[in-house]
């Protein structure tokens, strides 16, 4: 198999990202909360702050590399959500037809009209700002395109010969949709969580921006922006950084979903062997 | 048990509903199945022989519905059976084989898997033992290094090989009737006797009973021990398999016949041209009255027009559903 360079690219970044997590007690130099030193406030990058420091002397790098957990943990376990409920809706609605196909749709419909963020905005609302209502915001609201492949995919599976062969075998209906249908679909489910984790990683950079994600002091890469948007022509780089990380991510997560569908895509299939 | 027939069904009629109104897709099915016998049903293509297969095992899906009559296996109605008992049934004592063993696998599974899932399923094996089984289970069909093959996804595995798959895969609980629905039509003729005998054998080993479908009438004939030719969802003939060809009863079925090419007939007749049945099957929304052959009947009369014959026994063995009999 000839490797893309979009899945290598995208892979890479991706994988950075996750290692730059897991490892930020080991890659940061100082405590991104704790380590304030108004001696040092306002340093752009040089070879002791690599990144430079914020207007609280706190070192942007270390902040940018544990804002990487959040911005990661927010992105899949948000995204993980969602793909289940999407997964479960679609599914199950492909496979049933009938009155709950038509519920499904309607929510679908109704989810797909009221743009995500808003709603997202709304649930923060009611719960208030942090990690576990961000999870719940963003995995509530972003369901409507995992589950409308998902229904397209259950519905021309549903005719293939095989899941017909497992029915007349006596399988139950829950073993043909876990057994039969859900293997078979999991190909663009795969592309759609992965394109979804990058929108979730600009949604909490948004929300957190906006006030509602992480509170501050612990850092996030939208609530850093945040709060350099006042010193942007003074010290670009307290912007420049968390910036890039998000674009580098959100990159990174697009061109892996861009790759996977390369090689997913049940046109290109045959190709591969 | 010798009493009771393994299958009987009586007077079967299946309902299509097209939204205004309910029409028979098939009436007045009637025929039985003992234990480990085998049984063809014959027709052409909309005659009504599958969707009388799934009716046999529940699976009639809207439009279709079963509007009277009654199925028996083991002497029990089925055709009233919760869903839940019908699953039971299905795969572990009524099993079935499809026409397209490409599409009947599913893909993404490796065969063995598939086999292994019915030792589960129906027999409440770990997957440690149902692993070890459809080992066992593909050697059985005559795989060569089935160790080996279990592993392998349908897509590496040639036609005839999946079909093999499909008959380990349903032959896995040991059921008592095996449903073959057009089983080798996509296969090669040469993989096509392979698959029969391969079929026969282990059904004939195991008692099971088949019900054979297809429109290939010498096939069906050359497997089973009786046939029924059903023509726009009836029954017109039964007979044993070997009489159907020596001395058919229906005109239909006599086209049937005649419109099979025969080894050698050049060379006995003369240079001659096959016979066909004229005209075409009527749609199911626009069946003729009275018998549902007149149009194509040459040898039709009034009341062939106006009144559907009744199923009459004949002298020799068999039953026929024709005004006009031989």
């Amino acid at each position: 198999m000839k490797l893309r360079a979009n899945l290598v690219i995208g892979g890479v970044l991706f994988a950075l990202a996750i290692f730059v997590g897991l490892l930020a007690p080991w890659l940061a130099h100082t405590d991104p909360v704790m380590d304030a030193n108004l001696m040092n406030a306002e340093e752009p990058p040089s070879w002791t702050w690599w990144f430079g420091t914020d207007d609280q002397g706190r070192d942007i790098y270390s902040r940018v590399v544990y804002g990487a957990r959040v911005s990661l943990t927010v992105g899949i376990i948000s995204q993980l959500i969602n793909s289940v409920i999407g997964v479960a809706l679609g599914l199950s609605a492909g496979y049933f037809g009938g009155w709950w196909d038509d519920v499904v749709n309607a929510l679908t419909n109704v989810m797909l009209a009221i743009p995500s963020l808003i709603f997202a905005l709304a649930i923060m609302a009611v719960l208030g700002p942090g990690l576990t209502s961000l999870l719940i915001a963003l995995g509530l609201t972003n369901w409507s395109f995992t589950c409308r492949i998902a229904r397209a995919s259950a519905l021309s599976l549903r005719s293939q010969g095989y899941v017909q062969a497992a029915t007349v075998l006596g399988y139950g209906d829950l073993r043909i949709m876990i057994t039969q249908l859900l293997p078979n679909m999991l190909g663009p489910i795969v592309v759609i969580g992965t394109l979804g984790m990058g929108s979730a990683v600009l949604s909490e950079a948004a929300l957190s921006f906006l006030g509602l994600g992480v509170r501050p002091p612990f850092p996030s890469w939208g609530s850093m922006l945040s709060e350099a948007r006042e010193q942007i022509t003074t010290a670009p780089w307290l912007s420049i950084f968390p910036g890039l990380a998000i674009f580098l991510t959100v990159l990174g997560l697009n061109l892996l979903g861009d790759g996977l569908r390369d090689i997913l895509d049940p046109q290109s299939r045959s190709r591969r062997t | 048990m010798t009493g009771t027939p393994l299958l009987e069904v009586e007077d079967l009629r299946i309902d299509l509903d097209d939204g205004s109104r309910r029409v028979a897709a098939a009436e007045g099915i009637s025929f039985r199945i003992d234990r480990g016998e085998t049984f063809g049903l014959v027709g052409e293509s909309g005659c009504g022989k599958s969707i009388t297969a799934l009716a046999l095992i529940g699976l009639l899906r809207p439009p279709l519905s079963i509007g009277g009559g009654v199925i028996r296996f083991e002497g029990k109605e089925i055709q009233h059976l919760s869903a839940a008992k019908q699953r039971d049934l299905r795969g572990n004592r009524i099993a079935m084989i499809f026409q397209e063993p490409m599409t009947a696998l599913n893909p993404v599974s490796p065969v063995g898997r598939q086999i292994a899932e019915m030792f589960v399923l129906h027999k409440g094996k770990s997957w440690r033992e149902a692993n070890q089984l459809a080992v066992e289970a593909l050697a059985s069909v005559r795989v060569s290094a089935p160790e080996r093959r279990v592993k392998d996804y349908p897509h590496q595995l040639s036609g005839g090989m999946r079909q093999r798959v499909m008959i380990a895969i349903a032959l896995a609980c040991d059921p008592e009737l095996l449903i073959a629905d057009e089983p080798t039509t996509a296969l090669d003729v040469t993989v096509q006797a392979e698959i029969i005998e391969l079929m026969r054998n282990l059904c004939a080993e195991r008692g099971t009973a088949i019900l054979m479908i297809s429109h290939d009438l010498g096939l069906v004939a050359n497997v089973c021990r009786r046939v029924a030719v059903m023509y726009a969802g009836r029954i017109v003939e039964e007979r044993g398999s070997a009489d159907i060809f020596r001395a058919p009863s229906h005109p239909y079925t006599q086209g049937l016949v005649d419109s099979l090419p025969r080894l050698g007939s050049r060379a006995a007749l003369g240079r001659s041209r096959l016979k066909e049945i004229a005209g075409v099957v009527p749609a199911i929304t626009n069946f003729p009255n009275g018998c549902r052959f007149n149009p194509r009947c040459a040898q039709a009369t009034d009341i062939c027009r106006t009144s559907a014959p009744e199923t009459d026994v004949l002298e020799a063995g068999g039953l026929v559903r024709c005004h006009h009999h031989a």
